[in-house]
């Protein structure tokens, strides 16, 4: 169907440290499939492997196997994992949004304007940036006496709404969400939800991490398990 | 997609006299970049990239690796001992060290800017930070006293220095604002091009953050690209797109900022990375 936004088929991670001479697998036999205006939700326990695919999507980690085919905003398709390094700096740019677990941004910055800055790198006035920014700031409930401040003080639940917001106000092709509502109350985990639904409605592609089940089950058109990947690091330094 | 604005290739640069065995024998591998042979030292051998208008890349490594090397090449405060480096202007491009001394010095005053860690190295001692900025004009062909003036107070603002200090001698400048003073100077002629040399070293904590916000925003509004040296991971993981890792002059590993701090490939960067958590 053509309303694929991405296609992995057979994604592994591994990492190798060497000192201490070790593989350590943290993804393997992953598929998945993204369509534009769904939510493919990830699933498994700890460790499974959930945020290193989204990581290997977003490039933070290189794939170490697996084809991650993308369909950009043109209709041409791409291999993530092939893909050169500034044609994955202009995906980050125009297409692809990553809202992590943790919200790294300059100390100094004002929340509003930490939200406004993917409008701003893609071209929008300050003003007009600022003004959707405010407006995403109070759907997701935060207060306003807030919004000068730089985040670097705020509370977990504070700062994840702030990345949340950076994340959503780009309006991206495809976004990739790690635990956006694990440390938010469930007034405003409802907030979260609206919003989400909201985006899926605009043709938004998503692949996220929830903690709570009953989330996967509101939001989620597809979901994905993974298990812990068998530790093939232990068996490969058995047979070297 | 944006323009490639510079293309680095195989840029080497050695001190001393140099011996067939120099780059066999120095390097991560030999673990030294002095030539046991000659004495010569390897400061920066086949350093290759590419650089895209208004893109910020990132130079890390530890003391004397070499990073400094490439971006004083580029800026022709040194000559390079061989390879080639080519500059993508609007309307032309430039084989940087097939120029005459001339044309370096057009390039390096109106299309590159450069920000030393040593302030000394970069302004003037012995005129105003007004009359530093107003040099760089002059050299670039603005000759209009006003004009000057004028611009030197925008920089100045722009780059948050008092207005009513332009008229001082930087060298009675805090650090921090002897580094704004060149960022404005550097910025005067509005290059296209800008290197900066671990301008954020030394500064206490909360300068070093107003200097990062400061370098992004000029990022942002004038789309200048960027090479940012440095020994601080926290500088390129805030600034840079992209990372190259130096080590004993040589490039060991590059990719995306996030991707070398996160999932870094080479023993050496795996090192770096976390003795710095
Ligand atoms: N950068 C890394 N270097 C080494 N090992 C890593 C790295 N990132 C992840 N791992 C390992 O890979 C495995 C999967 O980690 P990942 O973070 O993807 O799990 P997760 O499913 O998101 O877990 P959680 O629910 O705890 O966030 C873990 O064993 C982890 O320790
Ligand atoms: N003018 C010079 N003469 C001799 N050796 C030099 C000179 N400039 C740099 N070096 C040497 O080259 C190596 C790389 O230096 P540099 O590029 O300044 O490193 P970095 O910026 O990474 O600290 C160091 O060993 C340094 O001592
Ligand atoms: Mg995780
Ligand atoms: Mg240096
Ligand atoms: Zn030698």
């Amino acid at each position: 169907m053509d309303d694929i936004i991405l296609c992995v088929e057979g994604y592994a991670k591994q990492f190798y440290l060497h000192s201490r001479q070790r593989l350590i697998p943290s993804a393997a036999q992953v598929d998945l499939t993204v369509r534009a205006g769904q939510l493919t939700a990830l699933i498994g326990p700890t460790g499974a492997g959930k945020s290193s695919v989204l990581k290997g999507i977003y490039r933070t980690y290189l794939p170490s196997a697996g084809r991650l085919i993308y369909t950009d905003a043109h209709g041409h398709k791409l291999d993530l994992a092939l893909a050169g390094e500034h044609r994955i700096l202009e995906l980050r740019q125009r297409e692809i949004g990553f809202v992590t677990q943790f919200l790294h941004c300059l100390p100094r910055q004002p929340a509003l304007d930490v939200v406004a800055e993917p409008l701003v790198i893609r071209g929008a006035t300050r003003e007009a940036a600022r003004k959707q920014a405010a407006d995403l700031l109070e759907r997701l409930a935060v207060p306003q006496r807030l919004w000068g401040v730089p985040p670097a003080t705020f509370s977990g639940g504070e700062k994840q709404r702030i990345n949340l917001a950076r994340g959503l106000i780009a309006r991206p092709r495809l976004l990739l969400l790690d635990e956006p509502t694990a440390s938010l109350d469930s007034a405003t985990t409802e907030h979260v939800i609206t919003l989400i639904e909201e985006m899926k409605q605009d043709g938004i592609g998503m692949i996220a991490i929830f903690h709570h089940p009953a989330l996967v089950e509101r939001l989620a058109d597809a979901v994905v398990a993974l298990s812990p990947p068998v530790i093939a690091g232990a068996l490969i330094e058995t047979i070297a | 997609m944006s323009r490639k604005i510079l293309e680095v290739n195989s840029l080497t640069k050695i001190h001393g006299t140099g011996c067939p065995l120099c780059l066999a024998s120095t390097g991560p591998e030999a673990d030294t970049n002095i030539c046991p042979y000659c004495g010569s030292v390897v400061a920066a051998h086949g350093v290759s990239f590419d650089l895209y208008q208004g893109e910020i890349l990132g130079i890390i490594g530890e003391s004397g690796s070499g990073k400094s090397t490439v971006v004083k090449t580029l800026y022709f405060d040194d000559a390079p001992s061989a390879g080639e480096a080519v500059f993508f202007d609007e309307d032309a491009q430039y084989d940087l060290y097939s120029l005459n001394a001339a044309q370096q010095r057009s390039l390096r005053n109106k299309r590159f800017g450069m920000v030393y860690q040593n302030p000394h190295l970069g302004l003037n001692f012995n005129v105003s930070a007004g009359g530093n900025i107003a040099e760089r004009l002059l050299m670039s062909d603005v000759a209009n006293y006003g004009a000057i003036r004028e611009r030197a107070r925008n920089l100045l603002v722009r780059t948050e220095v008092l207005e009513n200090r332009m008229d001082e001698n930087p060298k009675k400048f805090s650090g921090g604002m002897q580094q704004r003073v060149q960022i404005a100077k550097a910025l005067a002629t509005r290059p296209p091009l800008l290197y900066l040399d671990e301008v954020t070293t030394g500064l206490d904590l909360s300068v070093q953050a107003a200097i990062l916000d400061l370098i992004l925003e000029i990022q942002h509004e004038l789309g200048t690209a960027m090479i940012v040296v440095t020994h601080d991971l926290g500088v390129v993981r805030l600034l840079a797109g992209r990372t190259l890792v130096m080590k004993y002059g040589r490039v060991i590993e590059t990719g995306l900022t996030d991707q070398i701090l996160e999932d870094p490939q080479h023993a050496y960067t795996q090192r770096l990375v976390a003795s710095a958590l």
